[in-house]
């Protein structure tokens, strides 16, 4: 009953439960947490526009996105990955989400930016729907904690559009 | 060998209206391209069928048991012999 083998089972029960309740714990407090995020993005150009062979349209655009985050992050916060979506519908299809634009904020410091660069992603729609296509732009962002739950969110920016005709 | 699960992020998603159905495409964030390297040959999406589950938390260093198992079979087998042994032995 009192053997090394009884004794090390007891303990390494015990210190993994107690590592369990602790990660719980920590992760609950995230729920204490009440952030304020807010962002803005600017369609600056329409910097090009191509039909590939396929028949599929593709545009580029220079965006300038800020944005203030930094309320997202809690004591319990590894990083935050945050990325920018057009979103629009075409006759074939119901939903298209193209993402453009992706980050990682390591630190709350790094959480409240202006970013001025064209999409990092392509732009490509399935089809030729794109000329004079209404679309908005959603900034989603993951929180990602040191340990539990990942919480995630966004901000739906509505009324940007896609010039009708291109040179 | 054996099919492993990949977590990705998507970051292109196309619904039909008519019946649903969806395609996607993935990238791993930190490598620089999207996943087409690894799809299947000549395949550009995924679709439902393709996608196991989504990723909700994190419980950091668990995975190192998987790993290690993986890595040093010899530790599984060790493992599995002293665990095989703790019950031959056990008196009740």
């Amino acid at each position: 009953m009192h053997s090394f083998g009884y004794r090390a089972n007891a303990l390494i029960t015990l210190g993994v439960t107690v590592l369990a309740l602790m990660c719980a714990m920590a992760s609950l407090s995230d729920n204490l947490n009440f952030p304020t995020p807010s962002a803005q993005v600017q369609v600056l150009n329409v910097n090009w526009f191509q039909k590939q062979r396929n028949g599929n349209e593709e545009v580029s655009l220079t965006l300038n996105i800020s944005a203030d985050l930094q309320s997202l992050f809690t004591w319990n916060t590894k990083q935050v990955f945050v990325f920018l979506a057009a979103e629009y519908e075409t006759p074939k299809n119901s939903l298209n989400q193209v993402s453009l634009w992706d980050g990682i904020i390591p630190s709350k410091e790094h959480a409240k930016f202006l970013i001025h660069a064209t999409n990092k992603y392509r732009f490509i729609d399935q089809g030729s729907n794109l000329q004079g296509k209404e679309f908005n732009l959603t900034l989603h962002w993951h929180v990602m904690p040191k340990t539990g739950k990942m919480f995630a969110d966004k901000i739906v920016m509505t009324g940007y559009r896609l010039p009708e005709e291109y040179r | 060998g054996r099919e492993i699960p990949i977590v990705h992020r998507v970051i292109k998603v196309h619904e039909r209206q008519d019946t649903g159905e969806v395609d996607v495409l993935t990238k791993g964030d930190n490598n620089y391209g999207d996943d087409r390297l690894l799809y299947a040959h000549g395949q550009l999406w995924l679709q439902r069928h393709h996608i196991m589950g989504r990723a909700v938390g994190f419980l950091p260093y668990v995975g190192w048991v998987t790993i290690i198992m993986t890595e040093k079979p010899i530790i599984k087998y060790i493992l599995i012999g002293a665990l095989g042994l703790l019950v031959i032995t056990s008196k009740d």
